[in-house]
């Protein structure tokens, strides 16, 4: 029984598939398969708004939204309606058709990467032999709409967010690239249905995990890191920094095309969490082996918010970074540890399993990390700031 | 000679001569990465994944942005106005014919290659993987020195800059 749940939608998909004719058939299971994907993570957005607004409000001391339905639930619903009847006003210095295309490419491609995350058992779109590289480029396609929108704009806020998002994005993409690296090598892999598959059964009732080694924790931290700084969010929320630029490359856009921008960029966030739950956290799988009777979708899903909610934590409590703090950590920091973590990668294949392989490891990673941090810090003095005119 | 080849033949040539033609630069860049995802797509019809699928992140993820990047920190945001020479203009097809001609004669004189190739490998990327690591890890240590180089050259560069300034 519990088989059945777990495979309820893959079974759904083939018993609908049966009642159409044979020319059609892949037309129709593609069209099967994709639908649920655009309809669940544009949902997955909208709770997400409201889990947002409800958490940073209460870690802010105040209610957050809580007009709309009981307790503010239907918010986004309220937000949606608003942003389709408000008037879509393009400048008229404004390179239209570029000024156009540009969200429309964010959230094509934000769509597109979603075709190789394994959301649950069987339930891929395309298992593509190279599928994490699939992922990095359709996701490196939302560098060039940042482009498009900030320099089409016309506008000298928006081109300075786009400046400030580009930049941000190269140097930490670098990082997001090597960190996946050392689950490739141990994975022997690029394709995401593999590499979740390789971190399947359990030790006891404990998972196998990448996460759960030297490697696949530094790989982790890194790739979260980096995943915050790639999708924007604050502490890397320099390009769109509110109280300096607006709201970066976007403040030309309204209505639907703004939400647009909003959804593009969730949707990256969600779809980089999930390639780091694929990556790191075992996918779909069970976090303990006597629950593997709850279906593989709802893990995933469990997985996700929990990386969101982790999100949302880290905006409503970090200040943001300045420009060369961002780009001193992402160039001397991570850079370096990443590709340090490669070595202690390949460290832990050629040595034997055991105590001391655990200990090499651990050893060169957090040596690094301390001699790396050391590095940064020199020249510079950190004390309690006191503010003059208040003491 | 399917339609998708077709269609996408016609979007690299259109995004290519368009990359040539326009007078914005800005556009320019635009058409030439809408001629290299075609190219990549290209690729992939060929069914070879990893190549398509690292055109795509070299050059719209690199290439382009960079080169957009570049337009952004040097020009203003006024397209330029760009006045090419009728001389320039000779060269550069005559150039553009040789270079033709040279890339004509390759593929002519290449189609003999076909025949040498065997079956479809089961995993394409391990056997990229396993040739780069033995087979051709002269060449690959070769770029990797010249990559480093270059990019311990451009932090030099960058870094002689800021103690001109001091």
């Amino acid at each position: 029984m519990p088989e059945m749940i777990d495979q309820i939608f893959v079974l759904l998909k083939h018993w609908l598939l049966a009642y159409v004719p044979a020319a059609l058939q892949p037309i129709v299971s593609a069209v099967l398969s994709v639908v649920p994907v655009l309809v669940a993570f544009p949902l997955l957005f909208a709770i997400t708004t409201v889990l947002e607004r409800k958490g940073l409000g209460r870690m802010q001391n105040r209610y957050g939204p809580n007009r709309v339905g009981p307790f503010g639930i239907l918010q986004p619903m309220a937000d949606g309606i608003k942003s389709l009847t408000k008037e879509d006003i393009i400048p008229r210095t404004a390179d239209q058709v570029v000024h156009f295309l540009a969200p429309v490419m964010l959230v094509i491609a934000s769509f597109v990467v979603y075709s190789v995350l394994p959301i649950g058992k069987n339930m891929v779109l395309a298992n593509l032999n190279a599928g994490v590289l699939f992922f990095f480029a359709v996701g490196s396609m939302v560098e060039l709409s940042v482009f498009m929108a900030g320099w089409s704009s016309r506008s000298k806020y928006s081109l300075l967010g786009a400046m400030r998002a580009i930049a941000q994005m190269i140097s930490y993409e670098m990082p997001l690239v090597l960190a996946s690296v050392v689950v490739i090598m141990a994975a022997g892999s690029l394709s995401t249905v593999a590499i979740v598959n390789m971190q399947a059964g359990y030790t006891g009732i404990w998972p196998r995990w990448y996460v759960f080694t030297p490697w696949g924790l530094t790989g982790f931290v890194i790739f979260m890191i980096a995943a915050t700084a790639e999708s924007n969010r604050c502490p890397f929320d320099m390009p769109e920094g509110e109280s300096e630029i607006i709201a970066g490359y976007y403040i030309e856009y309204s209505g639907f095309k703004f939400a647009l921008f909003f959804l593009g960029e969730y949707l990256g966030m969600f779809a980089t969490s999930a390639m780091a739950i694929t990556l790191f956290l075992g996918g779909w799988a069970a976090p303990f082996s006597f629950l593997t009777w709850i279906p593989s979708y709802v893990w995933f899903f469990v997985k996700l918010l929990i990386i969101i909610m982790a999100f949302i934590w880290v905006r409503g409590t970090l200040p943001r970074l300045r420009m060369d703090q961002l780009m001193n950590f992402a160039w001397k920091f991570m850079l370096p540890l990443s590709i340090i973590n490669i070595v202690g990668a390949g460290v832990w294949h050629l040595i034997p399993a055991g105590f001391t392989r655990w200990l090499i490891d651990s050893l060169l990673v957090i040596v690094s990390c301390v001699l790396l941090s050391r590095g940064i810090r020199r020249g510079k003095s950190f004390h309690v700031r006191t503010y003059r005119f208040a003491s | 000679m399917t339609i998708t080849f077709l269609l996408l033949a016609a979007t690299t040539i259109t995004g290519t001569a368009a990359a040539m033609s326009l007078k914005n630069l800005v556009h320019c860049v635009l058409a030439l990465t809408l001629g290299l995802v075609s190219l990549a797509a290209l690729y992939l019809q060929l069914g070879a994944q990893f190549v398509g699928f690292t055109q795509i992140l070299v050059y719209v993820g690199a290439v382009a942005i960079l080169a957009a990047f570049a337009i952004m920190m040097t020009r203003s945001a006024e397209p330029a106005v760009l006045t090419g020479s009728s001389s320039f203009r000779v060269s550069g097809a005559l150039i553009a014919l040789v270079v033709f001609a040279v890339l004509g004669w390759a593929v002519w004189s290449g189609t003999g290659a076909l025949a040498v190739l065997g079956p479809e490998p089961e995993a394409p990327v391990n056997e990229i993987g396993v040739a780069l690591m033995h087979r051709f890890v002269l060449p690959l240590e070769i770029i990797g020195l010249l990559l480093t180089a270059a990019l311990i050259g451009a932090g030099i560069l960058a870094m002689d800059e800021t103690r001109r300034t001091k």
